[in-house]
């Protein structure tokens, strides 16, 4: 398990608990966080689940899917810390782990 | 007999003329014998390209049976006119394939995005029908103007005109929702994106219905006709565009185009095409969700009674009609190499048909998923727009349509009265409506 702390574009910061293997979208939808869509379910198909990863945690989280990245690449505001929340899987190795959210999904 | 695989050009050459489409030995073809008939017909005999099958809006019943029986199935039947094509019915093949650009191609040249090939004597390259790198690029240029801060600054303007549109609509008496409404909303939509003139704003309804029409539907423009109407389009554009390229770039879809450096030496053909893409992937989606959604409420007077309730649901309610209706039935895919979906080998050349309006009505993915229901607790998960690298780029700016109007529409009418059966557009590929009469309360 491992609290994650998402921040909203506007600052809110909303910190939840989110079980092993959970990703972070399913993690913000099961605890209302606003901001992030999950359109397709987890699959990495949609990029309305983009995310920002705070500074030192990008080594912890695993590389970008080839899907991952292709979606990611179409998606608006990308930067080289984007993720899609969908492909982050929880774990103890990722407590206290920061994301912040873009302006919008889409 | 074919085979179980798609017929290539070489076996197969485009005709026109098509051959004539064989249609099952019944009495009639109404609504009541086609649901006899889908009911018990051998999959194998049901070719479900047929537009009557959409126009009676009878195809469910055949789906579902392929989504239990063969998820991942092969026609053959008519495939002297279709060359043979892959239905995949369920969610998760469907998701499949879209995610999986590498092997299943979008490309014009191999038939495009659609069941039926792209006349092959009059390709018109757009970004949908591309594969990468190509695709990304031109994505991105038309991609800032449906993106969320934009998006923003077109609220107040969307809101003013529906307020405007649904004002101006007669009370107590029956009138066409599509043509007053549903046409009149997406046209002056559409007109301000290209920043065309709005007095000439049916001229994009028009282009847009032309350009995906069945040519062998009575009254609908044959092959050279049709190619004639798109190419006076064409002119209409160039004009413009030869206007904005000489004025600094603006915020319009055609100053986009003209600016971009990934799009801007396109041949016309391929402006042509990148223009019936955005036109049409303005135009009948959102018009026919508009539609849509006014039919599904008059069926479920509970869900209206919801929504009025609490207007909050509104963006759920948007979301449900979306999967609802569906508004494009299915895209359509080309095999790069031999691959296996579903248990099914499919071979190099295969066309493969993804069908949204059935994967949204999966059991397997969706609960209860043939009740219209405003408040499901993830109504976003639905597959209207695609997934993938193809994912429709105006899902934002249609929600924000659909949205507003039904804001607007709860603050002014208590009830929309569906005076008799909508008439529904012939077509496996655009899922809509040709006229819906209705009355408001007077």
């Amino acid at each position: 398990m491992a609290h994650v702390t998402y921040i909203e574009f506007n600052g809110t910061p909303h910190t939840v608990d989110v079980a092993d293997g959970v990703s972070l979208m399913e993690g913000a939808l099961q605890n209302g966080v606003p901001g992030i869509d999950g359109d397709c379910g987890g699959n990495a198909a949609c990029a309305t689940c983009h995310v920002y990863v705070a500074d030192g945690w990008m080594g912890k989280i695993g590389e970008r899917s080839e899907s991952e990245e292709a979606m990611l690449d179409l998606a608006d505001g990308l930067q080289e810390n984007s993720r899609l929340a969908c492909q982050i899987f929880a774990s103890d190795g990722l407590e206290g782990l920061v994301v912040s959210m873009p302006e919008s999904q889409h | 007999m074919a085979s179980k695989h798609t017929l290539s050009r070489e076996e197969q050459p485009q005709r026109w003329p098509l051959p004539p489409r064989r249609r099952p030995d019944l009495a009639d073809f109404s609504r009541a014998s086609l649901i006899a008939y889908l009911q018990t017909a051998p999959l194998d005999e049901v070719d479900i390209s047929d537009p009557m099958y959409w126009e009676t809006d009878t195809n469910s019943i055949y789906f579902k049976r392929l989504r239990d029986e063969a998820p991942v199935h092969f026609t053959t039947h008519n495939s002297d006119r279709h060359r043979g094509f892959w239905s995949v019915t369920r969610w998760a093949d469907i998701m499949a394939v879209d995610t999986n650009h590498n092997v299943y191609s979008s490309d014009a040249h191999l038939g495009g995005i659609t069941l039926f090939d792209m006349d092959q004597d009059f390709i018109m390259p757009m970004f949908i029908a591309m594969d990468p790198p190509k695709h990304d690029v031109q994505r991105k240029a038309v991609n800032p103007i449906v993106s969320g801060p934009n998006l923003a600054s077109f609220e107040g303007l969307i809101r003013e005109r529906t307020r405007e549109v649904l004002d101006g609509l007669p009370r107590g008496e029956a009138f066409d929702w599509v043509d007053r409404v549903s046409i009149e909303l997406t046209s002056r939509m559409l007109a301000t994106l290209f920043d065309f003139p709005q007095e000439h704003r049916r001229k994009l309804t028009y282009w847009s219905d032309v350009s995906t029409s069945d040519a062998e539907i009575p009254g609908n423009p044959q092959k050279e006709e049709r190619q004639a109407i798109l190419m006076g389009m064409l002119q209409e554009f160039t004009l413009l565009w030869n206007q904005r390229v000489n004025e600094p770039p603006k915020g319009d879809l055609v100053s986009m185009l003209a600016h971009n450096p990934a799009t801007r030496d396109m041949p016309p053909m391929e402006f042509m095409g990148n223009l019936v893409l955005l036109i049409v992937g303005g135009n009948d989606t959102t018009r026919n969700s508009t539609t849509g959604g006014v039919y599904e409420f008059s069926k479920n007077p509970g869900e209206w009674a919801k929504l009025r309730a609490n207007p909050a649901l509104v963006e759920s309610a948007v979301s449900e009609i979306i999967r609802y209706q569906t508004p494009l039935a299915h895209m359509r895919r080309t095999a790069l190499e031999d691959t296996i979906l579903g248990g099914q080998r499919i071979r190099k050349g295969d066309k493969v048909v993804m069908w949204y309006s059935s994967g949204n009505r999966d059991e397997r993915a969706i609960e209860n998923p043939d009740a219209f229901i405003i408040d499901r607790p993830r109504a976003r998960q639905h597959m209207s727009f695609g997934f993938g690298i193809h994912r429709c780029v105006g899902n934002r700016l249609a929600e924000l349509q659909l949205k507003i109007l039904w804001e607007e529409i709860l603050a002014r009418f208590e009830s929309i009265e569906v005076l008799e059966e909508p008439e529904r557009v012939p077509s496996a590929f655009v899922k809509g409506y040709k006229s819906m009469m209705v009355r408001l309360p007077a």
